[in-house]
């Protein structure tokens, strides 16, 4: 065993420097696509339990314990489902969305600090820059597809998408920024170093609660979740999609909420930082309270979800830019002068 | 610059997922493409026409404000970073600019440009 140690480390050092980089990234990539993507099969089945007891049913109970492999079912099923491409859809489109959707919902990952001895992938000192940038690339996927399908359904679907992810995403920007303002850093590294002795839940809830609000918007859920509207738009922007491409749009929705309820943990629960010491080393309870507090938010998200009725477009596109982007700029200005009082 | 490498390795190993799952789903998927399957879904009603139709307005000026309000963001980032540096001049020269930009909403919000219906 030693022995084999030995030569990989002989192999490694061996290497150029760039190709040890690029073996790195290679490496951590595939550890983080394996957990988004056991995460999100696991949130498609928790999803599916916590509806239907909201909902007062059992839910998959059939295929395992506690329908356990239900997913795994679904997952073979979709694998032999036949891949229609309707004969009126712009082709280049229509191909490619799903995997612009599907490879941007994992960049949010690169800057984000999953533990205290778990470097981030890459501890980018633009950080919260860079996730404003990566999260926008989800609408672009979302319009390639409903404009591509050439469907009239999903080209309605994504001109509402668009509408409404853009207009949502300058309140949450602001709110980040104003988290920023209080750490002096952008690096999400510095902004759960900076919450050891308090959460910025405490410090920034107005910048929380205008981030909590937007981040449904972002996500197209319920109660924003306009562009999906069942009972108008069938399905939405992927109505066109059958078989696998259809499942990987599904994927990336949930991983796209996996990412937005790790980001919100970060930004203001403190991250990897512990609610009340455990016995053992930080390195090992870290990651565990990481993802206890995703998970908080994917349950919070879930809840709201199946609780609350569809919004109408008007009501949804003035309450962001009449009340939420006033608001916002307010808590900008708040957080200048409380930060400039307390040098 | 070292670090912008995860970033590309990232996108590229995301975007090999669906294509390694797509070519495993070729293989065992059946193949039968009939013009009827392939027509265009309308609920089950014959498509007419094309799907990419014209569309209100409203959408493209949400687009132009949306435009305003983010360069402005870009604007106001590094100045969030380094307001303990920089000190009440800097804060009072950014009230300045988020006043403009306010007064900017304002107006469209008096030409009722915020409204849907």
């Amino acid at each position: 065993m030693t022995a084999l140690f030995q030569w990989a480390a002989d192999l490694i050092s061996s290497l150029p420097k760039g190709w040890v980089v690029l073996l790195a990234a290679l490496l951590k990539s595939i550890v983080i696509v394996l957990f988004v993507i056991l995460n999100v099969m696991f949130m498609v089945w928790l999803e599916r339990k916590v509806s239907a007891r909201i909902q007062r049913r059992i839910g998959p109970n059939r295929v395992g314990r506690f329908g356990m492999w239900q997913l795994i079912a679904d997952t073979v099923k979709l694998l032999g489902k036949e891949d229609i491409i309707p004969s009126m859809v712009d082709r280049w489109l229509f191909v490619l969305a799903p995997l612009v959707v599907f490879a941007t919902s994992f960049l949010i990952w690169v800057v984000m600090p999953l533990g205290p001895n778990w470097e981030t992938p890459a501890n980018l000192n633009v950080g919260v820059l860079y996730l404003a940038a990566v999260t926008s690339f989800t609408i672009l996927g979302v319009f390639m597809s409903g404009w591509g399908s050439n469907n009239k359904y999903s080209v309605v679907s994504s001109m509402r998408a668009a509408a409404v992810m853009m207009s949502y995403e300058i309140p949450q920007v602001l709110a980040v920024m104003a988290v920023a303002m209080v750490a002096g850093s952008l690096s999400l590294t510095d902004i759960v170093g900076a919450q050891s002795k308090v959460w910025y839940i405490l410090l920034q809830p107005l910048a929380f609660i205008i981030f909590f609000i937007s981040s449904f918007a972002e996500l197209n859920r319920t109660p924003f979740d306009l562009a999906e509207a069942e009972s108008e738009l069938i399905a939405g922007y992927n109505v066109e999609y059958s078989g696998l491409r259809f499942a990987f749009f599904f994927l990336a929705e949930y991983a796209n909420l996996l990412a937005m309820s790790a980001l919100m943990a970060t930004l203001f629960l403190g991250g990897w930082r512990p609610l009340f010491p455990l016995p053992g080393p930080i390195w090992f309870w870290g990651p565990v309270w990481f993802v206890a507090k995703t998970y908080f938010f994917v349950l919070l998200n879930m809840w709201v979800k199946w609780t609350l009725p569809r919004i109408r477009i008007d009501q949804l596109m003035e309450f962001c830019w009449k009340f939420l982007l006033p608001l916002s700029l307010l808590n900008i200005a708040l957080t200048g002068l409380v930060v400039l009082a307390r040098v | 610059m070292e670090k912008y490498v995860d970033v590309v390795v990232f996108l590229v190993v995301g975007a090999l997922v669906p294509v390694i799952g797509l070519i495993m789903a070729a293989l065992i998927r059946p193949s039968n493409p009939t013009s009827l399957k392939r027509a265009t879904y309308e609920c089950g009603e014959v498509p007419f026409g094309e799907g990419m139709v014209r569309f209100n307005i409203r959408y493209y000026v949400f687009a132009l404000v949306f435009v305003v309000f983010d360069v402005e963001t870009v604007f106001l980032y590094p100045w969030a970073v380094q307001l303990r540096k920089l000190g009440m001049f800097a804060l009072v020269e950014m009230f300045i600019f988020l006043l403009i930009l306010i007064f900017g909403l304002v107006y469209a919000w008096r030409k009722r440009v915020l409204e849907w219906s």
